[in-house]
């Protein structure tokens, strides 16, 4: 039994040790101002305050890929910003923000009223920083190379009503082609997810079924099938299930080489998911002045209509200069420069005509009533 | 002995192991406390709002604000029954095998790999159940059990792979180290004498097996079968990733379902309200609790068993 102590013993030393660095861990990180020298301000337009800052930020998995290049390129550029980026999900990244112990926070699902209203640091702006789409994917061996997907369909196999390939009302959309006799096997995301709400803000659109049995969230009560963890969850099931369809990322879709869907758009005009789709579903679509907006299944002949923003999270008032400065020139130049890190990414480009009004909202961010961004 | 510094009647040494150790015993019990009242706190907006009907209720619905606890309670139980029938079966045959069997050469080897067993970390285990496992239980060890025991209602259904007996299998695979080990140390400390004893009246090796030696270590091995039971009712990510997630309880191990600490894990980050999270909370304040109550049981289990006669007899 000499183990069983030792094992009790270890257990003892791990329990304090994980204590004692969660008290660490709770508090704020406090920004260190003072660990790097201060360099030289250079001559560049709109460039942050010559002191150096850093800055912490937390939220959306989603936008991870991106934020690090962003982060990355940008503390190259201008070395006195340091920004340390926490994928940690989008309800974590709105709880603190809502909770000051972060700079700023990103969430791929908009904030609520309720959540806006509980704020402990007054008015946070929502600022759009980049676009995605959600290929909807599947495994059919031997399958047909395009499969054709109405909306209707889809929430109908969502919500368990179209349970085979060869369902009639899947083959009316794909003539010529022959659909296996097979059952479908539906893939969801398990863990609370922004691809999961930008998922289900579509079936909610176009399916009332959806809207009143589902609803729309990052967690959901799933009528039908199986909850994979991640994107990498989903994408396993899919690829090791044959007759299976769930929905990943575009960019883990490409990369892992996994059939997707051609969907209907809402012209009528069948489209692949690609960025330029996600992009062009922005462009058209009608987006109110606190930008809290979904696009999913907007209007447009290239519209992809599964798609969505991420949004920066900011305090409109900014209480320390120095960072709040740093801040603003790091977003406006996330929605400029920043943008053409994510082509390589499959994130897609905001629109120009959103950018002129995203700046405008960025100038709006004030310290003692003074505007930070000129 | 004279030269030691001495307080009253005992050593100055003796004093400060007495209240180190003291403060170190008091420390684990402190850290439980607080840990349970800081859960209790945070659990409280929904332990108010649903009260014990929480426990009862099969509905997880986020999106609705309703939250129950059920289905995850079954999935939790179900997997680590399983994983506790199937690793306790293997993991005292192993502990037979190598105390009373193997060659030292091969003690050696088993008892180093099984061990290593331990050091895999749990989502490498997932990994190879959602690649290796999930495909072979739904394409030939499900279909066979469906064939063969299609009567009992928990071998029916369409297979898939994702389900509580992968969720099961993996947990059994994961906890197999511990109960090896420990029945392997126990079986170990049983008197060579009386192993002589059994073999000296004509018992075959099974027989003094069964007479001398089971009976002798079996309240240790239960106890080395209850800490695997910990470790099964507690383990995320290994589960989660081949139990399907799907709050919902069916009879038949080849549907999916859910476990306590997978929807902790899963949901936690995303739990973007008040309640929710409170929710969430709660049913880690049952799973606190059923571990309790299972390793109480553990306990009386294993002290009645004590208490029983040591030998065993022939039938």
């Amino acid at each position: 039994m000499f183990l069983t102590k030792r094992k009790v013993f270890t257990g003892i030393m791990a329990g304090v040790l994980a204590l004692a660095l969660a008290g660490c861990g709770a508090k704020a990180p406090a920004a260190d101002t003072s660990k790097t020298p201060s360099e030289q301000p250079k001559a560049v337009v709109n460039e942050p305050s010559s002191k150096s800052v850093s800055l912490t930020g937390a939220g959306s998995s989603f936008v991870n890929p991106l934020m690090t290049q962003m982060v990355d390129k940008y503390h190259s550029k201008y070395s006195q910003l340091q920004v340390n980026y926490q994928s940690v999900g989008s309800g974590a990244g709105i709880k603190q923000i809502s909770e000051q112990t972060i700079d700023f926070g990103a969430t791929d699902g908009p904030m609520t009223d309720d959540q806006l209203s509980k704020a402990k640091g007054g008015k946070i702006l929502q600022i759009p920083l980049s676009l995605g789409a959600v290929a909807v994917v599947y495994n059919l061996p031997n399958g047909p190379q395009e499969l054709k997907m109405s909306s209707a369909n889809l929430a109908d196999i969502f919500l368990g009503k179209i349970t085979k390939w060869n369902d009639p009302k899947i083959a009316a959309d794909n003539s010529g082609v022959t659909l296996p006799d097979s059952a479908i096997t539906v893939a969801h995301r398990s863990d609370g997810s922004g691809t999961s709400f930008i998922f289900t803000d579509y079936l909610s659109e176009v399916s009332a079924d959806w809207k009143s049995k589902v609803g729309k969230g990052t967690s959901l009560n799933w009528p039908v099938g199986v909850g994979g963890k991640g994107n990498e969850g989903v994408a396993g099931v899919v690829k090791q299930t044959p007759g299976s369809i769930g929905y990943v990322e575009l960019a883990y879709a490409l990369q892992n080489k996994i059939s997707y869907v051609t969907m209907m758009n809402k012209d009528g005009k069948w489209v692949l998911p690609s960025a330029k789709g996600a992009s062009a579903a922005a462009a058209a679509a009608k987006i109110p002045d606190d930008m809290r907006v979904s696009i999913v299944n907007a209007p447009g002949a290239d519209a992809y209509p599964i798609a969505g923003f991420v949004w920066g999270l900011v305090y409109q008032q900014q209480t320390d200069k120095d960072k709040g400065l740093g801040l603003v020139n790091f977003m406006e130049w996330a929605i400029h420069e920043g943008q053409d890190l994510g082509e390589p990414l499959h994130y897609a480009k905001l629109p120009d005509n959103l950018v002129t009004r995203i700046e405008a909202m960025l100038k709006s961010i004030t310290f003692e009533g003074q505007a930070l961004l000129k | 002995m004279a030269s030691r510094t001495k307080i009253g009647n005992i050593s100055l040494g003796d004093l400060v192991l007495r209240y180190t150790s003291f403060l170190m015993a008091g420390s684990l019990i402190g850290i439980m406390a607080w840990i349970g009242v800081t859960m209790f706190r945070s659990a409280g907006e929904s332990i108010t709002k649903f009260g014990p009907g929480f426990i009862t209720n099969r509905v997880w619905d986020p999106v609705r604000e309703e939250f129950g606890a059920l289905t995850f309670i079954y999935g939790t139980l179900v997997t680590s029954l399983i994983a506790l029938v199937i690793a306790g079966l293997i993991g005292v045959g192993v502990a037979i095998f190598l105390n009373e069997i193997a060659a030292p050469k091969i003690k050696v080897t088993v008892s180093f790999l099984v061990e290593l067993l331990a050091a895999i970390p749990s989502v490498v285990y997932g990994l190879w159940g959602i690649f290796i496992l999930a495909p072979l239980l739904r394409n030939h060890i499900e279909p066979w059990l469906g064939k063969w025991f299609g009567f009992l209602p928990i071998f029916q259904g369409t297979p898939s792979g994702l389900d509580m007996l992968a969720g099961g299998l993996i947990l059994a695979i994961m906890i197999l180290p511990t109960v090896a080990a420990i029945s392997r140390e126990v079986i170990a400390t049983v008197p060579i004498a009386q192993r002589e004893a059994a073999l000296a009246l004509g018992a075959t090796k099974w027989e003094m097996i069964r007479i001398a030696v089971l009976p002798y270590a079996k309240s240790g091995i239960l106890g080395g079968i209850m800490l695997g039971l910990g470790r099964a009712l507690g383990e995320t990510m290994a589960v989660t990733m081949v139990i399907g997630n799907r709050p919902d309880i069916l009879p038949s191990l080849f549907s999916p379902a859910y476990s306590m600490a997978s929807v902790i894990a899963n949901e936690f980050t995303e739990a973007t309200y008040d309640l929710y999270l409170s929710a969430l909370v709660e049913i880690g304040l049952i799973l606190f609790a059923i571990t309790f109550l299972l390793n109480a049981l553990a306990r009386l289990l294993v002290w009645s068993v004590a208490r029983g006669p040591k030998g065993g007899h022939l039938h």
